[in-house]
C-alpha cells in the first residue's frame, strides 16, 4: 500500500468526530441538565403567539379621494384545549347561532381535511368578520366563554358604488394560495380581484407577531421577555390610482342598460382615467361574510356576466377605429401616400369582390377617406400592400410585416395592464391563413380585415391606446391603473415610451383625418366647445345588431385624454359612441358637465338596449 | 468464498444502525407533526404516512443495491457523475421557486431534489479518480483536478440558490487529509476559521488598561503561538524559535506596563510591530540560510494577519446588513433575535424542556405549537431533545458517532483505493451533516439548512444516503475478490 504512512491519520480524524460528539454531549447537558432556564420558558402555558394584522393599505383616485378603506371586525377564535365548561346556549344566544351551528362548526374545526392546520393547543377561526356593532354583547361576556378570544381585523370598503371591476375585492385565501406563497396562513384576507389582486404585495404589508405570557388559567400577563422577541406589523402601502372617481362615476352612469365599456387614457403617461364595464355591480357586496353568496350570484348570472370586466377582457371587433392603424402602416410602407385617391363607387369593387361603403364623393384622398371613413379607400391600401410581390416577396411575408406594426401598434398581446385577466385580443397572421386557407389565398381573401372585421378582435383598452399613441403622434406608454404607490415606484414598463415604427409625420395626417371626421364626417356632434377634439367612429359588424364604438382624443394639440366607447349591439358608431365619448372627454377637460350636456347624459343613462339574447 | 453472496457478507453492524436510525427517524417525525390522540399514522396524506412509503422505497433501494454486481461500478461512476452535473445544470431552469431556491425537480406525485444524489455521484467520481495508477494527492495537477470535481457541483447547487447544500462538498476535504493532503491545509482552514470567530465576536470589547480590542489582540497572540508552533515542528533544530519567543514575550511584557501603569495606549500596535519584525526576521533567515520552510512559515504568519483585518473589512463594509446581523446574531453579539435568532432560540427552549427523560413520545409541546419552524424537516432533533431529553438525544448522537467510526473501520480494511476513498467521502459528509444540523439546532454552528441524514422528513435526502450508504456496503461486502 503506498498509502501506508498516512494510515494514522484515521485516528485523527476519528478523533475529530468523537471531539465534536463530546462537545455537542456537553452542550445538551448544559441546555437539558444544568441550567433550567429554557425548561420555565417552555412550560406548555406560557406562551401565546399572537398574530397582529396590519392594516391594507388605502386606495384613493388622482384626486386623493378615497375610493377603498379599513372597517374594523372581529374574528372570535377558539382554543379547543382550552375550551371547556362553557354554557353552549348562552354562547349561541351571544352570537346569534343555532345549537346545530355551533356543534357543526366546531366539528369542522377538527376536521383536517377542511382545517388542515389544526391544532388543539393553537387558537382557531370560529367565526369570522363580525362587524363591530354585533360584538359588544360578546366581548362583555367573553370572561365566561374560556378558551374563546377575540382577534381584531379589518374589513374593506367602498366609498361609494363605482369601480366594482377595476378595484376588485379581498377574500379569504384559498388552498392555492397557501402553497404559492408560505407567508399567508389558513383564515387569511387575500386580493381575489382588480387593482386588490395584482397589488397584493403592497397592499397587504407585513404581518406582526406578539408573545405573551399565560399563567396557568390562561390569562395574559404581558410581553415575553419585555417583547424582545416581537415584531410590529408593517402597514400595506395606499395606492393612488390615476383613475378620476368623478370621470369614473360618469362612464358607469352613461352605460346604464347596456353591455359595453368606456376606457380612458392620459396619452402623456399611460394612466388610465377612467375603466367602466357594464354590466356592474357595488362593490360594497363584495365584503365580509356574505362575499362567497354574492360572488356566486354573480358568477352563476351566464349570460351578462356582469364579473367580466369588458374594457380589457371584451374582445370585440374594433370596426371603423381600426382604419387609422391601416392609414398608418399604409403611409409607412409606401402603399398609399397623402395625395393619392382611390375610387368609391358605393364600395370596394376588384375581381367580382365587393365590399360595401357609403355615398360621398369620388375618388378620394386620405383625409377625407378617414374623416368619411370610407370602406374603399382601406381595401385599395390594403390589397396594394398584401399583393406587392415586388417589395415583400410573397404575401405571407407581406402579412407578416402588417402584423408586425400591428403587434407595435399595442394590439394581438396584452398590453401589459396592472390588471388581472386582461384579454390580447386577435390579430392574425400568415401562418394562420395558411392552415386556414390551405396556402391558397391573397390580399382579397382576407380583405376585410382593413376594415377591422374578420378575424380581427381588440378589447376596448387596445382601442383607447390607440386614440393615445395617436394623441402623442406615435407612441404610447403602458397603459396603467396605479399612479403611484407609497414609498415605492411602479413597475418599470410604465415608464417606457413604446414606439410604434411608425413616423411622426405620418400620424399628422391622421390625427387631420380625425379632425375632418369630427368638423364633418362621421363624428360630427364631438365637438366639444373650447377644444378641439379628433375621433373615429366604428361601427362593426356582428351576428346581431351592430355593435357601436368611437376612439378619440382632445385638444388635438395638446391631447389630455384619449377615450375609447364600445356599445354592444349599439348600432352606427355616431347612435351611443360618438355623443358617450364626447361627454367623457367634457367631463375629465372641464371638470364638470355644462346644462346642455347634463341633460344629455340623463338622456343616455335613460337610453336602454333592448338584449333578447340575455332576457331569459 | 468467491462465490458468496453478497447479502451474507454485507456488514451488519452497519445494516443495523441504519435500520436503528430509521426507526427512530420516523417516530420523531411523529412527535413532531403529531398530536397526542392522533392515530393516523399511517394515513397517506400525513407526512408520517408519506414518510412511510419514502422509508419502504428506500429499504427496496437498499435491497437491490446489495444484489447489483459492483465490478461496475468504477465504470458507471464517470457517466453517473456527468448526468448528475447534467441535470444539476438544468435544474434551476426546470424547478419551481420554493422558498427561494430552485432546487426541486416536480415529478408529478413527488419532488425529487438532485443535489441530494449528485454527492453519491461526486464521491464515485473522485474515488476512480484516485484509484488510478500512479496517483499521488501531493502533486499540485492531482490535486486540483481532484478539487475541480467537487467544485463543479458545488457552483451548479450555489446557483440554485442552496448554499447549505453546496457546502457539504467541502466535507470532501476531510477525505483528502487521509489521501494525503497536507495536514497545513486543513490547519490554515481551521486557524481561519478561529481568526475569523474570535477576532469578530470580541472585536468591540476593550481589553482592561489599554485601547486594544481584545479580539484583534488575541488572534495576534495566536498568530505569534501558531508560528512558533510551527517553527518548531517543522524546523526542530533551529534556535529561531527560542529567539522569537523571547523578543515576543519582551515586547509584550514591556507594552503590557506602559499601558497598565503609565499611560493606556493601544496594545496591539506593538504586537502589529511584533509580527513585523517575525515575518522579516523569517524571510531574511530563509535567504541566509536558504531554507524554504522559514519563507513559507513567514508566508503563514503574513497571511494570518492579513486575513484578520480582511475579514473585518468584508464583515463592515462589503457584506449586506442582513448577511452581517446573522453573522452577528451567530456569535451571539447580536440580541435582535426576530429573525434568525429566533428559530434558534425557540429550538434551544424545545431541547432545553425536555430534561433528563424528555416529555415522552407525542408529549412536546413546544414542537406541537409550531414555535419551532421546519419542526419536521432541519429542525427535527429538536423535538429528539424535547420528548426524549438527554438520554435520548445523547443516544442518538453515540449512534451517529458508532456509525461514523464504523465508516472509518470499514473504509480502512478495503483492499482497493476505490473503496477506501469512496468510504471516507460518505463517512465525512455524514459527518459533517450531524456536526452542521446538531449544532444549529442547539445554537452552535451557523444555520444552514441542511438535513439530519435518516431523520429529516423528505424522500430526496433519504434515498440519496441510503443510495451513498449501500453503494459502499456492496464494495464492502465484494472487497475480498480483489
Amino acid at each position: 500500500m503506498k498509502n501506508n504512512n498516512y494510515e494514522l491519520r484515521k485516528f485523527v480524524i476519528g478523533g475529530v468526530a468523537v471531539g465534536i460528539v463530546i462537545v455537542y454531549l456537553i452542550r445538551l447537558f448544559t441546555l437539558q441538565l444544568w441550567s433550567d432556564d429554557y425548561k420555565k420558558n417552555a412550560d406548555s402555558n406560557a406562551f401565546r403567539k399572537d398574530i397582529q394584522y396590519p392594516s391594507r393599505g388605502l386606495i384613493m383616485d388622482r384626486k386623493g379621494r378615497l375610493l377603498v378603506y379599513n372597517e374594523p371586525s372581529y374574528n372570535i377564535m377558539v382554543v379547543m384545549n382550552d375550551q371547556r365548561g362553557v354554557d353552549t346556549l348562552d354562547f349561541c344566544r351571544t352570537v346569534g347561532i343555532t345549537r346545530e351551528e355551533y356543534e357543526k362548526r366546531m366539528a369542522d374545526i377538527k376536521n383536517r381535511n377542511k382545517n388542515p392546520g389544526y391544532s388543539r393547543y393553537t387558537p382557531q377561526l370560529f367565526m369570522a368578520q363580525i362587524p363591530a356593532q354585533e360584538f359588544s354583547l360578546f366581548r362583555e361576556k367573553l370572561f365566561r366563554f374560556n378558551g374563546f378570544s377575540i382577534e381584531k381585523r379589518t374589513t374593506r370598503q367602498y366609498t361609494s358604488a363605482i369601480g366594482a371591476h377595476l378595484l376588485g375585492d379581498v377574500g379569504e385565501v384559498n388552498e392555492h394560495d397557501i402553497e404559492e406563497d408560505p407567508y399567508y396562513k389558513s383564515g387569511d384576507y387575500i386580493g381575489k380581484l382588480g387593482i386588490e389582486r395584482s397589488y397584493e404585495k403592497q397592499l397587504r404589508g407585513e404581518k406582526g407577531m406578539r408573545i405573551m405570557l399565560r399563567d396557568v388559567h390562561g390569562r395574559t400577563q404581558g410581553h415575553y421577555q419585555d417583547g424582545k422577541y416581537d415584531k410590529q406589523p408593517q402597514p400595506g402601502k395606499n395606492l393612488t390610482l390615476g383613475i378620476d372617481r368623478d370621470l369614473q362615476a360618469l362612464a358607469e352612469r352613461l352605460l346604464t342598460g347596456k353591455l359595453g365599456a368606456i376606457v380612458a387614457i392620459e396619452p402623456k403617461t399611460g394612466e388610465v382615467l377612467c375603466l367602466a364595464s357594464s354590466p356592474t355591480y357595488d362593490p360594497r357586496i363584495m365584503v365580509g361574510r356574505d362575499r362567497g353568496k354574492h360572488h356566486r350570484e354573480l358568477q352563476m348570472d351566464l349570460y351578462r356576466k356582469p364579473l367580466l370586466n369588458r374594457g380589457i377582457m371584451g374582445t370585440y371587433p374594433p370596426g371603423s377605429t381600426f382604419k387609422i392603424t391601416q392609414a398608418l402602416v399604409g403611409l409607412q410602407e409606401g402603399s398609399i401616400n397623402p395625395q393619392i385617391a382611390f375610387p368609391c363607387s358605393h364600395g370596394f369593387n376588384y375581381k367580382g369582390l365587393h365590399v360595401g361603403c357609403h355615398g360621398h364623393s369620388s375618388p378620394i384622398p386620405l383625409v377625407p377617406a378617414i374623416g368619411t371613413s370610407c370602406n374603399s379607400y382601406f381595401c385599395w391600401n390594403l390589397y396594394r400592400m398584401l399583393s406587392n410581390r415586388h417589395k415583400y416577396g410573397s404575401v405571407q411575408k407581406a402579412m407578416t410585416k402588417w402584423k408586425d406594426y400591428m403587434v407595435a401598434m399595442g394590439f394581438g398581446y396584452k398590453l401589459g395592464i396592472d390588471l388581472p385577466g386582461e384579454k390580447r385580443g386577435m390579430i392574425p397572421n400568415a401562418d394562420y391563413y395558411d392552415k386556414a386557407y390551405r396556402k391558397s389565398w391573397n390580399g382579397l381573401t382576407v380583405i376585410s380585415i382593413a376594415i377591422g372585421q374578420g378575424e380581427v378582435t381588440a378589447t376596448p383598452l387596445q382601442i383607447a391606446n390607440l386614440a393615445a399613441t395617436v394623441a402623442n403622434r406615435g407612441y404610447f406608454i403602458t397603459p396603467h391603473v396605479v399612479h403611484a404607490v407609497q414609498d415605492g415606484r411602479l413597475a418599470p414598463e410604465y415608464y417606457k415610451k413604446r414606439y410604434t415604427g411608425v413616423d411622426r409625420r405620418w400620424y399628422e395626417y391622421v390625427v387631420a383625418g380625425m379632425r375632418k371626421a369630427v368638423l364633418d364626417g362621421t363624428c360630427r356632434g364631438a365637438d366639444i366647445p373650447g377644444y378641439e377634439v379628433c375621433g373615429k367612429t366604428g361601427t362593426a359588424q356582428n351576428r346581431g345588431h351592430d355593435h357601436s364604438a368611437f376612439m378619440g382624443f382632445a385638444p388635438m394639440n395638446d391631447p389630455r385624454i384619449a377615450v375609447a366607447v364600445y356599445v354592444e349591439n349599439g348600432g352606427f358608431g355616431n347612435v351611443y359612441g360618438v355623443p358617450i365619448g364626447a361627454l367623457i372627454m367634457e367631463q375629465y377637460l372641464n371638470g364638470k358637465l355644462s346644462e346642455a350636456s347634463l341633460k344629455k347624459a340623463e338622456h343616455f343613462q335613460n337610453m336602454h338596449i333592448k338584449y333578447p339574447e340575455y332576457e331569459r | 468464498m468467491q462465490n458468496r453472496s453478497p447479502l451474507l457478507s454485507v456488514d451488519w453492524v452497519v445494516v443495523a444502525i441504519y435500520l436503528i436510525l430509521l426507526v427512530c427517524g420516523w417516530f420523531s417525525i411523529c412527535g413532531a407533526t403529531h398530536e397526542l390522540g392522533d392515530t393516523n399514522f399511517f394515513d397517506w396524506t400525513t407526512r408520517t404516512g408519506k414518510q412511510l412509503v419514502w422509508i419502504g422505497l428506500a429499504l427496496m433501494l437498499a435491497f437491490v443495491l446489495l444484489l447489483l454486481d459492483d465490478r461496475y461500478l468504477d465504470t458507471l461512476s464517470g457517466l453517473f457523475y456527468w448526468l448528475m452535473v447534467a441535470v444539476l445544470f438544468i435544474t434551476p431552469f426546470i424547478a419551481k421557486d420554493i422558498k427561494g431556491s430552485r432546487s426541486w425537480i416536480s415529478l408529478g406525485i413527488c419532488n425529487i431534489q438532485p443535489a441530494e444524489f449528485a454527492k453519491c455521484a461526486t464521491a464515485l467520481a473522485v474515488a476512480k479518480l484516485i484509484n488510478q495508477y500512479g496517483f499521488t494527492l501531493s502533486e499540485m495537477r492531482n490535486f486540483a483536478k481532484a478539487a475541480g470535481l467537487i467544485l463543479l457541483p458545488m457552483v451548479l447547487i450555489v446557483l440554485q440558490k442552496e448554499t447549505g447544500s453546496a457546502l457539504v462538498y467541502l466535507a470532501f476535504f476531510l477525505m483528502f487529509y487521509r489521501e494525503g493532503m497536507p495536514g497545513c491545509i486543513l490547519f490554515c482552514a481551521v486557524a481561519a476559521v478561529a481568526y475569523f470567530v474570535v477576532g469578530i465576536r470580541f472585536g468591540e470589547v476593550l481589553l482592561p488598561g489599554t485601547q486594544a480590542t481584545v479580539g484583534e489582540f488575541s488572534v495576534l497572540l495566536m498568530i505569534w503561538l501558531f508560528t512558533l508552533g510551527m517553527l518548531r515542528i517543522y524546523c526542530p533544530r533551529s534556535r529561531h524559535a527560542l529567539h522569537l519567543l523571547a523578543v515576543g514575550a519582551g515586547v509584550l511584557t514591556a507594552s503590557l506596563l506602559l499601558s497598565l501603569c503609565i499611560v493606556p495606549v493601544d496594545i496591539s500596535w506593538a504586537l502589529i510591530g511584533l509580527m513585523v519584525y517575525m515575518v522579516g526576521y523569517l524571510a531574511w533567515q530563509s535567504l541566509s540560510e536558504r531554507l524554504n520552510s522559514y519563507l513559507l512559515i513567514a508566508v503563514f504568519a503574513l497571511g494570518s494577519t492579513a486575513f484578520l483585518y480582511a475579514s473585518d473589512y468584508v464583515l463592515n463594509d462589503v457584506l449586506e446588513p442582513h448577511q452581517r446581523t446573522r453573522i452577528q446574531v451567530l456569535l451571539g453579539m447580536n440580541d435582535d433575535k426576530r429573525d434568525a435568532g429566533y428559530n434558534v432560540n425557540q429550538s434551544k427552549i424545545a431541547i432545553g424542556s425536555g430534561g433528563l427523560e424528555g416529555k415522552g413520545f407525542m408529549n412536546g409541546t413546544q414542537t406541537k405549537l409550531k414555535y419551532v419552524p421546519e419542526q419536521d424537516t432541519d429542525f427535527i432533533f429538536c423535538t429528539v431533545g424535547e420528548e426524549q431529553g438527554f438520554v435520548g438525544s445523547a443516544a442518538v448522537l453515540l449512534l451517529f458517532l458508532s456509525l461514523i467510526l464504523r465508516l472509518i473501520f470499514l473504509a480502512e480494511r478495503q483492499t482497493s483505493v476505490f473503496g477506501r476513498v469512496y468510504g471516507y467521502s460518505i463517512m465525512s459528509i455524514l459527518l459533517f451533516h450531524v456536526f452542521i444540523n446538531v449544532g444549529m439546532v442547539m445554537g452552535l454552528t451557523p444555520v444552514i439548512g441542511i438535513p439530519l441524514p435518516f431523520f429529516s422528513y423528505g424522500g430526496s435526502s433519504l434515498w440519496g444516503f441510503t443510495l451513498t450508504l449501500f453503494i459502499f456496503l456492496r464494495i464492502d461486502a465484494g472487497r475480498k475478490r480483489n
